[in-house]
């Protein structure tokens, strides 16, 4: 069994709105799925949904995670089991240094594992942050400044890998991490999940473009639309999707946005 | 700040932690007056205390007064106050220590629970501790008193310094400036008196702390500080009581001047109960090139009012208001500041942060004053309000009044709530939902945290931690 399997998956919106119309997916540790579709496909509504947002139901389906069903679970928990997501906008909290936050962070998750207070010896904290950002070119200055207050978006993209390296999560999951990023920035967050994704760690890399595939090589493509993985295949189909479009796999009628 | 968070966080409590009582003390006293107010119990209080003349007539006209006006009718709903039920004056002890030791065990029980004696000895340079009417407890380390510096609560400043106090008590204030000041102005009991010579910089900080113990007590201390040329000061208050199902009355008036190149600081963390009426009058006046700085926090009592202001009365005089109100279920803070620019060139900032949730309603009401001739006056006044949920209210009353053209003014305000996607964010990195919230209050906050020595920034989280915890799910 998959460290992450999605059996029959529904969401829906609060007033009712279906989004994801039934998903099957296995992501295991040391694999790299890419999930490609159009906008509005849906595909960011199951990023949220598999980590937990409160305003997306799941109305039907089995997320597993370890073999657990964390459908019931809060965002909080499902993170504490070693799930993480890399959002397409991080959200800024004025205030809180990114020390401060990661800290608190890796104490809570700690604090889940080790069922009590665990904290990080401030010495270890420091030197593994430190390490961390050498590794993923995080600039110094980053580590006092508040959490995505005021951020670059290639800082916010940055400051995302920076928590999925320290945090070890078993499955990440990554929203558009690509979008906005220019060349030096992707490779750097590529490198990122390059590095990451091994015995201890699985990733699925949701994205509009074929570009970041070109940094992190996936070992299965699966095309979304309309709410649906309507087909898998190796890393040939993100070329095929990069020549083609979406169109072939788009019902006729329906729009897809550039 | 950072190191010490998960110890914040370990030490939340979701209930009031200060809201214990001595029980059967009332049998302990050693003077209790009777219930409410009137002359004969002004009389009895200066009688008691053996004051000069003066202050006798002071009392007296200032009961007057106090009788004689309304009760206001904005801010908070102060008309709830059974002033006929208030115990006004309370001697709990017949002499003062200066031994943490030689208090009776209760008493001495009550300070080690709070842990003053313990913070005495880390980080302070001197200690009042109030205890109903009277400092019950005071010490001034030894170096600073041969410097000079005078530490001592007011009835022992009026006794040993009463030049001085009569040369500036009610200068100030008037004791008819306000309904409870001129209350306090007639009953009056303990609080500070500081005086910092010339070029006298006290680097750790003073600390008066008062606890309320009885229930329908009325504590009315005074404080006077005295900041002389280049010297320095950083006074520090805390505040709290047993939680009672009627209600207490805290009324102080608190003034300060600051002579010329002189620097005061004055912090106040109160976490009252919530059945405490906290209703206190502070001003300062600084003059040329001195600064004043309030920093402000309320977290407990059921109602405050309170706008700590600052005259700015000479050339290039600085002052500060840094506020925080945190308003829970049953509480509304009516905080805020006030600044008079009165002398040219003289800067100001007042920064308040509000919060409000479960119903509480917190505030910002300020006054920002410039007097014609006050040119080059510069003022910024930023007030953020933080609502966390719907049932909860926050306004912001920020009134303006300038007189002169060469000024440069300005001022911004803006409420938000704790948005869904910021909490989403911060639990999806497994944080609860909270110690997201407090995550975010704290930061929230932190502008005027960061301003706080190490161990009061501590304190003011968490209390924050302990306001939060029990507010979500």
């Amino acid at each position: 069994m998959a460290f992450l399997e999605i059996k029959n998956l529904h969401v829906a919106l609060e007033d009712g709105t279906e989004i994801v119309k039934g998903v099957d997916l296995a992501v295991d540790l040391n694999e790299k799925h890419a999930i490609m579709g159009p906008n509005g496909s849906g595909k960011s509504t199951l990023a949220y949904a598999l980590m937990g947002h409160p305003a997306y139901e799941i109305t039907e389906g089995q997320i597993l995670l370890d073999g657990e069903n964390i459908v019931e679970a809060g965002a909080d928990e499902r993170a504490q089991k070693g799930l993480f997501l890399a959002f397409q906008y991080p959200h800024a909290i004025p205030g809180v240094t990114v020390t401060s936050f990661l800290r608190s962070a890796i104490n809570a998750i700690r604090k889940a594992r080790a069922g009590k207070d665990d904290p990080i010896p401030v010495k270890e904290f420091r030197t593994e942050i430190l390490a961390a950002m050498e590794r993923l070119k995080v600039p110094r200055e980053l580590a006092s400044r508040y959490l995505n207050d005021g951020f670059s978006g290639g800082e916010k993209k940055r400051v995302e890998i920076l928590q999925m390296a320290l945090l070890q999560p078993k499955i990440a999951i990554l929203d558009e991490t690509d979008s906005g990023l220019d060349i030096d920035a992707l490779r750097i967050v590529a490198n990122g999940v390059n590095e990451l994704v091994g015995a201890e760690m699985g990733a699925l890399v949701i994205t509009h473009y074929q570009r970041i595939l070109n940094y992190v090589t996936p070992d299965k493509v699966h095309v979304f639309v309309g709410g649906r993985i309507v087909e898998s295949g190796g890393p040939e189909l993100a070329e095929r999707l990069e020549a083609e479009g979406y169109d072939a796999w788009v019902p006729q009628g329906e729009e897809v946005a550039a | 700040m950072t190191q010490t968070e998960t110890d914040v966080v370990k030490g939340i409590r979701s209930e009031y932690q200060y809201g214990f009582a001595n029980s059967d003390e009332a049998e302990n006293y050693f003077f209790k007056s009777g219930r409410g107010l009137s002359h004969e119990l002004v009389e009895a209080i200066a009688e008691h205390k053996n004051e000069p003349d003066w202050m006798r007539k002071f009392r007296h006209r200032s009961l007057d007064y106090f009788l004689a006006r309304p009760l206001p009718t904005w801010g908070g709903n102060v008309a709830e106050i059974d002033f006929d039920n208030i115990y006004y004056y309370i001697k709990p002890t017949e002499k003062q220590a200066d031994r943490w030791e030689d208090l009776p065990a209760d008493i001495l029980d009550t300070w080690d629970k709070l842990g003053i004696p313990e913070a005495e000895k880390k980080y302070l340079a001197g200690v009042g501790a109030q205890y109903e009417s009277e400092v019950v407890y005071h010490k001034l380390q030894a170096d600073l008193e041969e410097k000079g510096v005078i530490f001592l609560d007011m009835d022992s400043a009026l006794r040993d310094h009463e030049d001085i106090v009569k040369q500036y008590m009610g200068t100030i204030i008037p004791q008819n400036d306000n309904k409870f000041a001129a209350l306090n102005s007639a009953v009056w009991s303990g609080g500070s008196f500081i005086y910092v010579p010339p070029g006298v910089k006290i680097e750790l900080p003073l600390q008066a702390y008062f606890r309320i113990n009885a229930e329908n007590m009325g504590q009315f201390e005074r404080t006077l500080i005295i900041v002389d040329e280049d010297a320095y000061v950083h006074y520090v208050e805390g505040c709290t009581a047993p939680i009672y199902s009627s209600d207490s009355l805290h009324s102080a008036v608190v003034e300060i001047v600051v002579k010329p190149r002189g620097r005061c600081r004055y912090t106040t963390i109160q976490n009252w109960s919530n059945n405490v009426f906290n209703l206190v009058t502070k001003r300062a006046v600084a003059y040329e090139d001195a600064t004043m700085e309030w920093v402000d926090g309320n977290l407990g009592s059921k109602l405050t009012m309170k706008y700590p202001a600052i005259w700015l009365m000479g050339d290039r005089a600085h002052g500060e208001v840094l506020s925080i109100a945190f308003a829970g279920k049953g509480q509304h803070q009516d905080a805020g500041g006030k600044v008079v620019h009165a002398a040219p060139r003289t800067t100001s900032v007042i920064t308040s942060k509000s919060i409000s949730k479960n119903g509480g309603r917190a505030g910002y009401r300020g006054l920002l004053q410039v007097a014609k001739g006050a040119h080059g006056a510069k003022s910024k006044v930023v007030c953020d309000a933080l609502i966390l949920d719907d049932e909860s209210r926050s306004d912001t009353y920020p009134y303006i009044q300038v007189d002169e053209n060469d000024v440069d003014l300005g001022h911004e305000a803006t409420v938000s709530k704790i948005g869904e996607e910021q909490l989403f964010y911060l639990m999806s990195r497994g944080l609860s939902e909270a110690e997201a919230s407090a995550m975010i209050v704290s930061g929230f906050v932190e502008p005027i945290t960061k301003e706080l020595p190490l161990e009061y920034a501590v304190e003011l989280n968490r209390l924050i931690q302990l306001q939060m915890e029990g507010s979500v799910g």
